[in-house]
C-alpha cells in the first residue's frame, strides 16, 4: 500500500509524474527536472517533503538522551532554534540515520529523520529511551514544503504576516522558529539559501498554492537529488547506512569528541576506527568527459578499490559528478580510475562539494 | 498514453524509423523511450559512413537516470547524424521524432523495413 502526502492532489494537477519513494508515492519531475534544477539555482523552487518525517522529544531527561542517542553533542545548542545534523549510531557504529535537531529547551527538541527509515528509527528511538525521562512522539499532522533558491526567502516573504516576517527577520542559516501555524527554519538540502517550512496538513494545500502563485517551482525528486549530490549532501541509503561509519561517510565533522566523557552509542567502535586509521573515506568525483558516473561503479585506486556511492550528470556544471568511497590514502588533486561501461575512464578527486548558492566550488 | 505516429516504423527496442525515399530512411528514438528515461544530457552517435546491422548497439542515449544502448532498427550506411544533440541533447526529449532524429541510414536492403513493426504493433509491445 502506498502512502500519499496531503499535497497528492497538488502534483497530481501540476502534471507530475509520480514515482514510488519508499512506500510514498511521489513526484519524481513535473516535466523536466534539470529545468526544476535550474529553477532552484537561479530563482526558487519548491519540494514536497512531508513524507519526512517529525519527532518531537520532551521530558525533563530530553537533553541526557538525546547526548546519549546521537554522535553530535546537543549540548552545544544553547540559542532557541538552533539546529544540528547528526547521525545515529548503532552499537557498532554504523549509520542509522543522518537527521537535524532543532532545540527549543533543555526538555524540548524537534527531530526530522528520513521517511524511509521511519520505523527503526521509532523503535531505535524508543529502545534508547527506556531509562530516560523523555517523551517521544511522532508529528505526522503536518505537511513540509522546502521553499529552496536565491528568491525564495524573499517570495516567501510575501505571504507572511507581520508577526511571522518579525520572527525570521535575520533568522541565520540552521535555525527554526515556530511562529503562528507555521514553523519555518533555515534549513534545506540543495545548497541555496532558502526555508523549510511546517504547516499543518489542512493548510498545506493553499500554501502550496500561494507560492505556486509567487512563481515557485514545483520540483520533484530528480532534481532534489542532483542539488543535493552538487551540494555535496548525503542521501541516505546510498552515501552510508548501518554497516558504515560516519568517518567513511563524511561526516567525522558531526562527531563531537569532547567531551570525553559523553558516551553516546557507538563511541568506543569510532575512536577505536580512529586510532586505527583504516576507515575509508568519502570524496568527490568529477569527470568531464562525455558520460555519466553512475551509483554502484567500480572505483580503481593505487591502493584498492572503491566504489561510487551516487553518481550524476550535474546540470550546473555540465558535466558528471560523484561521490566514492575509497581507501584512505586518496587524496583531494588525485586522478583515479572508474570502470564505466567497460572502459577505465580517469576522474578527478576532489573534496565531496561541487556547487554551492548556484557557483562552482571547486 | 505516448505519441505514436501512424506514419512511423518502429523497432521493439523503441527505436523509430522513417521512409524518407531514395532508400534513405531517419532513425529516432520514440516519445515512449524519452520519457522512460527522462532528461536526455548526452547522445553518442555512430560516425557518418559507418556500417552498420539491425540489432547492432551504434548510439548511447545518456539521460540523468540512465545510459541507454540504441539499437540499428536496420542495415545499412550511416550518411548523416544530428549533430544538434551535440549540444542540444534535449531535443529528443522535446521533440523526439521530430529535431530529436539520430541519423539517417542508405539501407541495404528495403524490403526489411516491412519486417519493423507499424504504429498499432508498437502500441501494443509498450502497452505490455
Amino acid at each position: 500500500m502506498s502512502n500519499k502526502t496531503t499535497l497528492h492532489a497538488k502534483h497530481i494537477e501540476a502534471g507530475a509524474k509520480m514515482v514510488d519513494f519508499h512506500g510514498w508515492e511521489m513526484p519524481i519531475n513535473y516535466g523536466s527536472q534539470i529545468e526544476e534544477h535550474h529553477a532552484v539555482r537561479q530563482k526558487a523552487g519548491m519540494f514536497d517533503v512531508s513524507h519526512m518525517t517529525i519527532v518531537d522529544v520532551t521530558g525533563d531527561e530530553a537533553q541526557a538522551y538525546l547526548r546519549k542517542l546521537v554522535n553530535n553533542d546537543v549540548a552545544k545548542l544553547t540559542v532557541a532554534g538552533k539546529a544540528l545534523y547528526t547521525g545515529m549510531l548503532n552499537e557498532e557504529g554504523g549509520v542509522i540515520d543522518d537527521l537535524i535537531i532543532y532545540f527549543f529547551s533543555e526538555t524540548s527538541y524537534k527531530l526530522v529523520v528520513n521517511s524511509a527509515t521511519r520505523e527503526k528509527d521509532l523503535a531505535w528511538m524508543n529502545k534508547q529511551a527506556q531509562n530516560f525521562k523523555v517523551t517521544i512522539t511522532e508529528r505526522p499532522e503536518f505537511g513540509m514544503i522546502a521553499v529552496q533558491g536565491p528568491q525564495a526567502k524573499a517570495i516567501v516573504a510575501t505571504l507572511l504576516n507581520d508577526e511571522q516576517l518579525a520572527a525570521v527577520d535575520g533568522m541565520k542559516p540552521f535555525f527554526g522558529v515556530q511562529t503562528g501555524e507555521l514553523f519555518i527554519a533555515t534549513t534545506g538540502y540543495t545548497g541555496e539559501d532558502g526555508y523549510e517550512i511546517v504547516v499543518p496538513e489542512a493548510q498545506a494545500a493553499d500554501l502550496w498554492q500561494k507560492l505556486l502563485d509567487a512563481g515557485v517551482a514545483p520540483c520533484g525528486l530528480g532534481a532534489r537529488d542532483t542539488l543535493r549530490l552538487e551540494a555535496g549532501m548525503n542521501l541516505y541509503g546510498l552515501d552510508m547506512d548501518e554497516t558504515v561509519s560516519p568517518l567513511a561517510a563524511n561526516m567525522a565533522w558531526t562527531i563531537s569528541w569532547e567531551p570525553t566523557d559523553r558516551n553516546f552509542i557507538g563511541r568506543s567502535v569510532l575512536e577505536a576506527q580512529k586510532e586505527a586509521g583504516d576507515q575509508p573515506k568519502l570524496v568527490g568525483l568529477v569527470f568531464e568527459a562525455k558520460g555519466v558516473l553512475r551509483t554502484g561503479l567500480k572505483v580503481i585506486t593505487p591502493d584498492g578499490d572503491g566504489i561510487i556511492t551516487s553518481g550524476t550528470f550535474s546540470p550546473t556544471l555540465g558535466h558528471s559528478i560523484a561521490m566514492a568511497r575509497v581507501p584512505r590514502s586518496v587524496k583531494f588533486g588525485d586522478t583515479i580510475q572508474v570502470e564505466m561501461r567497460k572502459k577505465l575512464v580517469d576522474v578527478q578527486v576532489i573534496k565531496p562539494s561541487f556547487v554551492r548558492n548556484g557557483k562552482k566550488v571547486f | 498514453m505516448s505519441n505514436v505516429p501512424s506514419e512511423l516504423k518502429y523497432a521493439t527496442t523503441h527505436e523509430w524509423v522513417r521512409n524518407d525515399g531514395n532508400g534513405i530512411v531517419t532513425v529516432g528514438i520514440t516519445e515512449h523511450a524519452q520519457e522512460l528515461l527522462g532528461d536526455m544530457v548526452f547522445v553518442e552517435l555512430p560516425d557518418v559512413d559507418d556500417e552498420i546491422g539491425t540489432g547492432d548497439d551504434v548510439a548511447v542515449a545518456e539521460s540523468v537516470k540512465a545510459a541507454s544502448d540504441i539499437y540499428a532498427p536496420i542495415t545499412g550506411t550511416v550518411v548523416e547524424i544530428n549533430e544538434e544533440l551535440e549540444d542540444s541533447p534535449e531535443l529528443v526529449n522535446s521533440d523526439a521524432y521530430g529535431e530529436g532524429w539520430l541519423f539517417k541510414v542508405k539501407v541495404a536492403d528495403e524490403s526489411e523495413l516491412d519486417s519493423l513493426l507499424d504504429a498499432e504493433g508498437y502500441t501494443a509491445s509498450i502497452a505490455e
